[in-house]
């Protein structure tokens, strides 16, 4: 919202030498925020000249120059040794003779545009001839400005070339633009940023609404006085409404008003198109102009209909399902059962009611007679109706916040006044539906805002912020009754007051205390779990990323994952970002591949990723989630509905690489990363947390079917997958051959953790060791064989380690050897070499019974 | 080898001369001396320590003669052999040390070659302030409270006081689940898990809930569409809003450094009243605006950052959770992660921290 600082003096006693930014700060200070400062940027020299010589000069591009000489006073002499200015214009819609607006070389015109003198199309032009939009004054840049058509006649009388053109045009007036928060409805006027700016400054505040006292330029126009006009032809109004939102009507108040007779083809007075381009709005004609300079001043949106095109009355209804509407903007729109309509009296729509009008009833050139409609519709509908057909208008915007429906008459009286005024119309009699409901007070503990901020704040000053703001305060007890004003729907109860109360003690008074606290119980187990998987990998060379979790169907195509993968059951956004990207990821390794591509891309060869997340793996049966009403707690069903339509969200790590896993130089040959690195990360991080995987050989997509390893707890619950991608997996995410990754379920590692680990007593005994070789089928896995060794060996063996495998005409065609070192360790004595032997081949014996296995 | 001989006359027997075993001596010595290596040494200790040695075998000619001449002729031979011993020992330690040290010298390795060989990977930097943000509330005995991203609309808005048609629900650029009426959405504040905490557990409440949430912006150098969020939430008896500001001013005191102060100004949040804007006085201008005569950039001159919403619990949050209003009042506040890192790091574009470019988070290591 623009408030300009020339504007708001007239309906509040902004001191003389106070400026925007001292308007903005109190403003601030109150609750709205500051957005930004405007206008106050013109510099002169800008005088008023009068045109003594005009001479259009054709260009050989077509265009029409006009080269003047231009009396500016005594500035001319500054630049041209006292001769007139000659200056170069594009603009024809002026006359030897005219008042313009000039400035010179050094002036500087809004947005910072400074001006120089500057040699074009064959002359040296001093300066330029000001067009409205130059100078921020309006949308019109067709023309330069004719100060006497633009002032009148009357008041360039005294004009005389050289005179400051700032000061007379108001150019140095600043415009503070500030934030309005959803609550703040009522600031969405120069009315209501006025009322703020009073009770922030303790000035006072003259209320625009009240007609009985007319200050200012917005009123000043001959118009008789309240009441007094024609009784006849009081427009009928027909309010109907078949389904009430909430049982809210869609609207409590309409006002018609006939004006007849407007010349709406006369432009609107300059001072008028002068604010509306200050506060952001385009000037358009005069109906247009009023309704909208009423709606910024008093907040209350209004409508100005072709009352020609109308069938004798106005109304309200629902639309009906497939009806149709063309609005102001051209757009054909369908109209929905819910959208609360303006319909006359044959029952053709004529606009989605505070929102936006129809085109078929549009105020034209050739309209003479218009109907004023002030009406205070239901937020919620217009809420409804703005969102549905993606129309945000300044009407929608403030229904939907909240119009002052106290403001009604006032606003439609203010605009007729200024239609009689300004357009010559004459009105009819006043038409005011009103069905509004009374607002009730609230019971409110004076004490509340010391309770809530901390502060002491006495009796008596609750009481006078609260009457400040409009509020009706009775009682005299520790409870009052407070009847908030019209223009503040959002105060509903004691939290509310409270704010007001210590907003205008200043937020700045709170103090500053440490709440009391209590023994708070740390991380918890799943929290530090993460952290040291984190740091885990980090530890082991891999680098976090954090990646957007969502992805494209055809990613699991290019996963290779199966038809019926649950890996494809996903969450579908409405709204993505990208329509390539609709869905949620159901692994973490889905959008951690495009991270290590990008970092391929972009010339990191060796590139080692992880990162921790949440995926989503979607019930069979997702079921939508209630919403529950919030007076209370939901009962106990309920909230398990809500809380079990939310799908689950595991929590896993990723992790990928590609290149080198130990570059190469210097001190010896690079290793390229593998499918073994993979394994090693994961029962890296497993054993970070005190567990020892199981890994054995798996079939999964997307990894390679001969490199994939599967790893499980010792229970056979499975933690993950980890190893080297399939080369069509590879090729199809442009990933380098021989990718690899991996991908763990964090949870699965939490709840697998977390009791406290029994430590054994240390043998200090001598370890013996003894070697043994073992011939098995190649198809035989390496875990095999040592699971079997490990469970022939007993309890006295303290490791088995693989330190020879040979493949070759020593073992036969399909097999390969592998060598053990076995180590044997008793806590209460040194063991001998027979019993060693023995353990040695009780273990070959089980090795051999579970894999085949024959000692070499 | 002879025996005693008492006729012998020590004179005589030319291995005892007195001036040949000095001679003997002498050699022996140069010999030592003159030994660059050990192996000249070894040389030099067979040929003058050896069995052959002339003062071997002086020494064994000392058993022939007659008693009397034993004692005199051993204490030479004695003397003599001392000398050379001590001479070979000396030199042993001196060649020793040199080899010592010249293997030293040879085995000297050129340190400055970086050898990556298994180089240290990085934790990103969101991570890492984020979980400075929750030690900083863990020592102040708060604990960490977490939620679902894919959460309930319930949660993420009806329950905060954000009713479907309130103008504050539009501004949220809410990401919605198919099919429409699903009842859920991407989460577009960590606000839900303030709900789902009060649900589950009964106040006393200190709890920061940081995490992902979304909403429907285009990346660009300020804004990301997925970002992360902490927010905190104290619901007690007795809490009030100079509550709220202590615990913010302890906060940005101890990530951004000390005497960073608060400052809290009235503003609009449908799930807190009153609710108030968090700005804090900028540390790099002092809050003076101006850099060398520059306007401040981090500030944008205005002396205040930015650094989000608070309030105190609205009573209807409280009631839609199950928490009475009348016994109890609470206050939340909602900071975003990656401002906070942009500001405390002086990160210029957020597609630095979004794109997972390895270059971004190894600036950082493990600790922040
Ligand atoms: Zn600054």
């Amino acid at each position: 919202m623009h408030a300009p600082v020339s504007w708001l003096r007239e309906l509040a006693d902004v001191p003389a030498d106070a400026t925007g930014a001292d308007v903005a700060a109190a403003l601030v200070r109150v609750g709205l925020e500051e957005e930004g400062l405007h206008g106050g940027d013109v510099r002169g020299p800008l005088v008023v000249g009068r045109v003594l010589e005009a001479t259009d000069e054709p260009q050989r591009n077509g265009k029409v120059i006009r080269w003047c000489s231009v009396d500016v006073g005594q500035n001319g002499q500054m630049l041209t040794e006292g001769r007139h200015q000659e200056i170069v214009c594009g603009a024809h819609n002026f006359a030897v003779g005219d008042l313009v607006v000039c400035v010179l070389p050094g002036g500087v015109l809004p947005g910072g545009f400074e001006i120089g003198a500057r040699k074009t199309y064959g002359h040296l032009s001093n300066g330029m001839i000001c067009s409205a939009r130059e100078l921020g004054l309006g949308d019109d840049h067709e023309g330069i400005i004719v100060l006497q058509e633009l002032l009148g006649g009357q008041a360039t009388v005294d004009l005389k070339p050289g005179d400051d053109a700032i000061a007379l045009l108001g150019l140095g007036d600043e415009v503070v633009e500030v934030n309005v928060t959803p609550d703040r409805g009522y600031c969405l006027s120069l009315r209501g940023i006025a009322r703020e700016y009073a009770l922030s400054t303790g000035v006072a505040f003259r209320d625009p609404a009240d007609l009985s006292v007319r200050t200012g330029e917005g009123t000043r126009v001959a118009e008789p006085p309240v009441g007094a006009q024609s009784p006849v032809r009081p427009y009928a109004v027909h309010l109907r409404d078949q389904a009430p939102l909430a049982g809210r009507a869609g609207c409590d108040r309409y006002i018609a008003r006939v004006v007849r007779g407007v010349d709406v083809g006369a432009a609107s007075p300059a001072w008028m198109q002068k604010r509306l381009t200050q506060v952001g709005m385009r000037p358009i004609s005069l109906a247009v102009d009023v309704t909208n300079y009423v709606m910024m001043l008093l907040g209350q949106p209004l409508h100005a209909f072709d009352l020609d095109t109308l069938s004798g009355s106005v109304g309200t209804r629902r639309a009906r399902p497939g009806e149709r509407l063309t609005t102001l903007d051209g757009v054909e729109r369908r109209l929905d059962p819910e959208d609360l309509l303006v319909v006359d009296g044959s029952d053709t729509p004529l606009a989605v009611a505070g929102v936006m009008g129809g085109a078929s009833s549009e105020v034209s050139a050739s309209t003479t007679n218009l109907l004023i409609e002030a009406a205070h519709f239901d937020p919620v509908s217009v809420a409804r109706s703005a969102r549905r057909h993606r129309l945000s208008t300044e009407a929608s915007r403030r229904f939907e916040r909240g119009v002052d429906p106290d403001v009604t008459a006032a606003a439609a009286q203010l605009a007729v006044d200024l239609l009689v005024g300004l357009g010559g119309g004459t009105a009819d009699g006043v038409t005011d539906v009103d069905h509004r409901v009374p607002r009730e007070p609230v019971d409110f503990d004076t004490q509340l805002p010391t309770r809530y901020v901390g502060l002491e704040y006495p009796r008596d000053e609750v009481v006078t912020t609260l009457r400040a703001i409009g509020c009706e305060v009775g009682g005299d007890g520790r409870v009052v009754s407070v009847l908030p004003p019209s223009w503040r729907p959002d105060l509903l109860d004691g939290p509310d007051l409270v704010e007001e109360v210590a907003r205008v003690r200043g937020y700045d008074q709170i103090p500053s205390a440490v709440p009391p606290g209590l023994a708070g119980a740390g991380l918890t187990h799943g929290q530090r779990v993460r952290r040291l998987v984190a740091t885990t990998l980090a530890q082991q060379g891999l680098v976090e990323v954090l990646t957007y979790p969502f992805v494209g169907p055809e990613l699991f195509d290019r996963l290779g994952y199966p038809a019926d993968d649950p890996r494809r059951r996903t969450v579908r956004l409405g709204n993505p970002l990208s329509e390539e990207a609709p869905l949620m990821r159901t692994s973490v390794l889905d959008t951690l591949v495009e991270a290590l591509r990008r970092n391929v891309a972009r010339g990191t060869r060796d590139c080692a990723l992880y990162e921790l997340g949440l995926v989503v793996a979607p019930r069979e049966e997702q079921p939508a989630a209630p919403v529950p009403g919030i007076d209370d707690r939901p009962d106990d069903e309920t909230l398990r509905l809500v809380l079990h339509a939310v799908p689950p969200q595991p929590r896993h790590v990723a992790f990928a690489a590609t290149g080198d896993a130990e570059a190469g130089g210097p001190w010896g040959a690079a290793r390229p990363v593998d499918a073994a690195d993979a394994v090693a990360w994961a029962r890296g991080v497993a054993r970070a947390l005190g567990l020892d995987l199981v890994v054995s050989a798996a079939d999964r997509a997307p990894w390679h079917p001969g490199r994939c390893a599967r790893l499980a707890l010792a229970d056979g619950t499975t933690v993950g997958h980890a190893g080297e991608l399939h080369p069509k997996v590879t090729a199809a995410l442009e990933l380098p051959a021989r990718t690899v990754a991996g991908e763990l379920d964090v949870d699965v590692l939490v709840a697998a953790t977390g009791s406290p680990v029994h430590a054994r007593p240390l043998s200090t005994y001598p370890p013996a060791h003894t070697d043994v070789a073992l011939v098995v089928p190649e198809e035989v896995p390496a875990a095999a064989v040592e699971a079997a060794l490990r469970e022939g060996a007993g309890g006295s063996l303290e490791s088995v380690v693989l330190f020879d495998l040979y493949r070759g005409d020593q073992v036969p065609a399909a097999h390969r050897s592998l060598a053990y070192r076995l180590t044997f360790r008793a806590d209460d004595r040194t063991m001998t070499t027979d019993e060693v032997s023995a353990l040695r081949d009780r273990a070959v014996a089980a090795a051999a019974r579970a894999t085949g296995a024959v000692q070499r | 080898m002879s025996g005693p001989n008492t006729q012998y006359d020590p004179v005589e027997v030319a291995a005892l001369d007195p001036a040949a075993i000095d001679r003997a001596v002498e050699d022996a010595l140069a010999q030592i001396a003159a030994a660059t290596t050990l192996d000249q040494l070894k040389a030099a200790r067979t040929a003058h320590q050896g069995e052959k040695s002339p003062l071997a075998l002086a020494n064994r000619e000392i058993g022939a003669l007659p008693p009397s001449a034993k004692a005199e002729a051993g204490k030479r031979v004695g003397q003599a052999r001392g000398r050379v011993g001590h001479a070979l020992r000396e030199r042993q330690e001196e060649l020793e040390a040199e080899r010592d040290a010249r293997i030293l010298v040879e085995e000297t390795v050129d340190l400055t070659v970086r050898v990556p060989r298994r180089p240290l990977g990085a934790r990103h930097p969101v991570s890492l302030v984020s979980e400075r943000v929750e030690d900083i509330f863990v020592a102040m005995g708060w604990e960490i409270a977490e939620g679902p991203e894919i959460e309930a609309e319930w949660l993420n808005f009806d329950a905060l006081n954000i009713a479907a048609d309130h103008p504050a629900r539009q501004e949220q650029d809410t990401f919605f689940v198919d099919p429409p009426g699903s009842g859920l959405v991407l989460r577009t504040h960590t606000s839900p898990v303030q709900v789902r905490t009060m649900l589950e557990r009964r106040p006393p409440i200190y709890v920061l809930c940081p995490g992902k949430v979304f909403r429907t912006d285009d990346l660009d150098a300020t804004h990301t569409p997925v970002f992360h969020q902490f927010e905190g939430l104290v619901v007690d008896e007795g809490i009030t809003m100079a509550h709220l500001k202590g615990t913010l001013d302890a906060f940005v005191q101890r990530l951004f450094g000390a005497g960073v102060e608060t400052r809290l100004r009235p503003n609009y949040f449908p799930f807190t009243e009153p609710s108030a804007e968090i700005d804090c006085r900028c540390w790099v201008c002092g809050g003076s605006g101006t850099l060398g005569g520059v306007r401040c950039r981090t500030c944008g001159g205005t002396g205040w950052i930015e650094l989000g919403g608070s309030g105190m619990v609205n009573q209807r949050v409280l009631r839609a959770a199950g928490v009475d209003p009348g016994r109890y009042t609470g206050f939340a506040f909602g900071l975003g992660i990656e401002r906070s890192l942009m500001l405390r790091h002086n990160v210029a574009d957020m597609h630095d921290i979004v794109e997972g470019d390895v270059r971004f988070s190894r600036q950082f290591g493990m600790e922040i």
